[in-house]
């Protein structure tokens, strides 16, 4: 006799059975059963300040660890309150399953209190979506959900579930195969694609390996450093890329694009094959497309087919899973005559550097070089969205995959803060850092309670310069300097702000406070706000003015260092670890 | 140029909606969509007709593959088309030009599905250009009304099947 359960508690069995043990929400009047039936479930159950921080929190965990995050919310309000979250894990791909009440199902269409079509909503945000409609479907949409969300190309699932379906009887059994017949991902890149990709590799005279978000999400960090030390390429990523290659290797180019290094960026242009491994072309990564990397032949390996030849046309398509084909692609590859390329390309390094020059207040990149050194490049850094996302990807030395959480695609300010409270979930007895900017951190401070009542030891650095940072400096650079609106005007004192929260406030304004502050946050066990007040008017370079080709940047090393400042070369290891070097 | 496109979908809740707002999100113009159930009960087709170049006819292929609910898609190739489109028009008719109406009617194998004092409705089966040639025709009478199925189509080769 199978046993018979309600909807909301086959909920709640489902999610154990797909390894959950932490989920992110808020109850209301369409998902109490659902609130109910986690209450006296080992599942851990945080209860956000918004469901917008839920849905971040969810994708915080996901990108932290890999596995599904799972956020949930009432109908109506709190069904459109996840929205942005939502939007966000799909833009990077993301593996979050979100669970959403609804009215009961003859009330549906009938502008009951608190509905809203969260399925049509949301439509365009999911990789797919559910109304489950009949109890009986639920285990095996629960299944379906988990399974969609995490292979092939990963995204968002959402759940919408009705108030009557989750208190309806039926017996539970939990599916134990997944079977959609309009559903099956391509794993294994096409063997005869990857014999031509090894030939390229091996006549080629100035090849770089561009890694994007797919080497993170396919747990392909190890194959990709594996082939690149191999064939000796060196690696540039992209933003949602950083971590999938040691940035300490001298093999490491950085970040490429909008904001990457200028050296990088001539490599890209300079290059004769272009590997991109799990990246996407995206506008901030190519400036003008018809001018990227218009020397090269292109390789491209992606799991979704409609990434190849999206905006740049691409010579060896490979689809396929980045670290199954990096597998096959290690064992064939051959190197080829890359010395005097690599030669090349240590001298720009050398001679293009990120530069900056000392002012009487703080600035932002020393602090984040300052945390990169604190935490040895090994902390979990979740950041918002602006100039200090760039610093961060600038100035921060990453060494791990899953160790950058960031809204690259749909670039949401306020990301950063629910993210690391998140990761702080899914990675307990780690660091996570918030570099946030005063403007995004104000769009999510409200969690600050979740943060507290949870204990969890986020430590969030404010790079607060009292503006949109990156609206300021483009309303310099593009709109004759005509402020509108990006002045934080009213903003609170975020230290005192933190304390009246029960966490731990910190004011830093000069050079010297720098480290003391940082040492003394990464000691307290609680949720620290480090407000560091920085210079209002720095910018944030080099930079491809957009619609330029990615080799045409503004504030290159050359014509800063005619205004005096410092060079600011990346450390590199001398000697690779044994067992990662391969050459 | 324009493509036609059979894709066989889940015959489901919502899937319609996911592949016209697919197709709006992305910018592709439909020129015309019909839909309905196959051999199959849980299986519908949709025939999609676009207008737009190589590239945008790969990504659209792409881009239907991605969805979930999409079972399978075909891009047919004008060699292999078989396309038929139903189109009912109502014309205004005097008794004096009655029977000329009837005539063209005829020579289109047209079937007259309705008569008043003064309209005639008139059923029309056909591919793109005869159905032009019956408007062009009827044109001159006086055109009332008309409604079209959409184009609906099958490829010369073989059976689009879904794999289970």
């Amino acid at each position: 006799m199978v046993k018979k359960l309600i909807g909301a508690k086959i909920l709640a069995e489902s999610l154990l059975r797909e390894g959950v043990d932490v989920v992110f929400g808020i109850p209301g009047g369409a998902n109490l059963p659902t609130f109910d039936a986690l209450y006296d479930s080992p599942i851990k159950v945080i209860m956000s300040r918004h469901e917008q921080g839920a849905a971040h929190m969810a994708d915080g965990y996901a990108r932290a660890t890999g596995k599904a995050g799972v956020c949930l919310a009432t109908s109506g309000p709190g069904a459109t309150n996840l929205v942005t979250g939502i939007a966000t894990a799909y833009m990077d791909s993301i593996p979050v399953v979100a669970i959403t009440g609804q009215v009961r199902t003859f009330m549906i269409g009938n502008d009951a209190f608190q509905e809203a079509d969260t399925i049509g909503i949301t439509r365009p945000i999911v990789k797919h979506s559910y109304l489950v409609k009949n109890v009986k479907d639920l285990a095996r949409i629960i299944r379906e959900s988990f399974f969609i969300a995490r292979t092939g190309r990963p995204g968002p699932v959402l759940i919408d579930l009705p108030l009557d379906v989750s208190t309806t009887e039926t017996e539970f059994v939990y599916p134990k195969e997944v079977n959609i017949r309009g559903y099956k991902p391509t794993l294994e890149g096409h063997a005869g694609q990857v014999k031509k990709a090894v030939e390229a590799i091996k006549k080629a005279k100035r090849p770089v390996l561009y890694a994007g978000g797919g080497v993170i999400a396919s747990g392909a960090a190890k194959e990709l450093t594996e082939l690149a030390r191999k064939t000796r390429i060196p690696v540039t990523t992209t933003l949602l890329g950083l971590g999938g290659f040691p940035e300490t290797d001298p093999l490491s180019l950085g970040m490429l694009g909008m904001h990457g290094f200028e050296y990088t960026n001539y490599a890209v242009g300079e290059c004769d094959l272009l590997i991109a491994v799990g990246a996407r072309f995206d506008d901030r990564v190519t400036g003008k497309p018809d001018e990227f990397a218009k020397k090269a032949k292109k390789i491209q390996i992606d799991v979704d087919p409609s990434q190849i030849s999206k905006t740049v046309p691409i010579d060896i398509p490979i689809v396929g899973d980045v670290r199954a084909t990096l597998e096959v692609l290690n064992k064939i590859v051959e190197r080829g005559e890359t010395n005097g390329w690599l030669k090349q390309i240590a001298e720009w390094k050398d001679q293009y550097p990120l530069v900056y020059k000392e002012k009487d207040k703080l600035l932002p990149q020393y602090i984040i070089q300052q945390i990169s050194e604190a935490t040895g490049g090994n902390a979990v850094v979740a950041t918002g969205v602006g100039q200090h996302q760039m610093w961060a990807a600038q100035f921060y030395q990453f060494n791990k995959p899953r160790s950058f959480l960031t809204s690259g695609g749909l670039g949401t300010m306020g990301f950063g803060f629910p993210a690391a409270i998140g990761a702080s979930f899914g990675r307990p007895n780690e660091v996570v850092f918030d570099i946030d900017g005063d403007g995004s951190f104000e769009m999510t401070l409200n969690e600050i309670a979740t943060a507290v009542s949870n204990n969890c030891r986020v430590k969030v650095a404010i790079m607060n310069n009292r503006h949109h940072g990156m609206v300021r400096q483009w309303q310099d650079l593009f709109y004759k300097g005509r402020h509108a609106q990006s002045e934080m005007v009213g903003q609170p004192d975020f230290a005192k702000l933190a304390e009246a929260y029960g966490a731990v406030g910190i004011t830093v304004k000069t050079r010297e406070e720098v480290r003391p502050a940082i040492e003394k946050a990464l000691k307290t066990p609680n949720t620290v706000i480090m407000n560091f007040l920085v210079e209002e008017t720095e910018n944030c370079w080099p930079m491809i003015a957009p619609g330029k080709p990615a080799t045409e940047m503004l504030g290159t090393y050359e014509s800063l260092k005619e205004h005096g400042g410092t060079p600011q070369h990346r450390k590199f290891a001398e000697e690779l670890p044994e067992d990662l070097s391969l050459s | 140029m324009k493509h036609t496109i059979s894709v066989l979908v889940e015959n489901q809740f919502g899937v319609l909606s996911r592949v016209s707002g697919l197709f709006s999100a992305r910018g592709f113009n439909i020129d015309s969509l019909a839909v309905g159930e196959t051999e199959d009960p849980t299986v519908s087709r949709m025939t999609i007709v676009v207008e737009g170049d190589e590239r945008t006819l790969e990504q659209v292929k792409k881009q239907l593959n991605r969805l979930i609910d999409v079972i399978k898609v075909q891009d047919i190739p004008p060699d292999d088309l078989l396309e038929r489109e139903i189109v009912l028009v109502r014309v205004g008719v005097t008794p004096k030009n009655r029977p000329q109406i009837l005539e063209a009617v005829n020579a289109f194998q047209g079937r007259v599905m309705d008569a008043s004092t003064n309209t005639l409705t008139i059923e029309v089966t056909g591919d793109q250009s005869k159905i032009r040639s019956v408007f062009e025709l009827l044109k001159p009478y006086g055109i009332l009304e008309i409604v079209r199925s959409g184009r609906i189509a099958l490829s010369r080769k073989g059976k689009l099947t879904v794999k289970q």
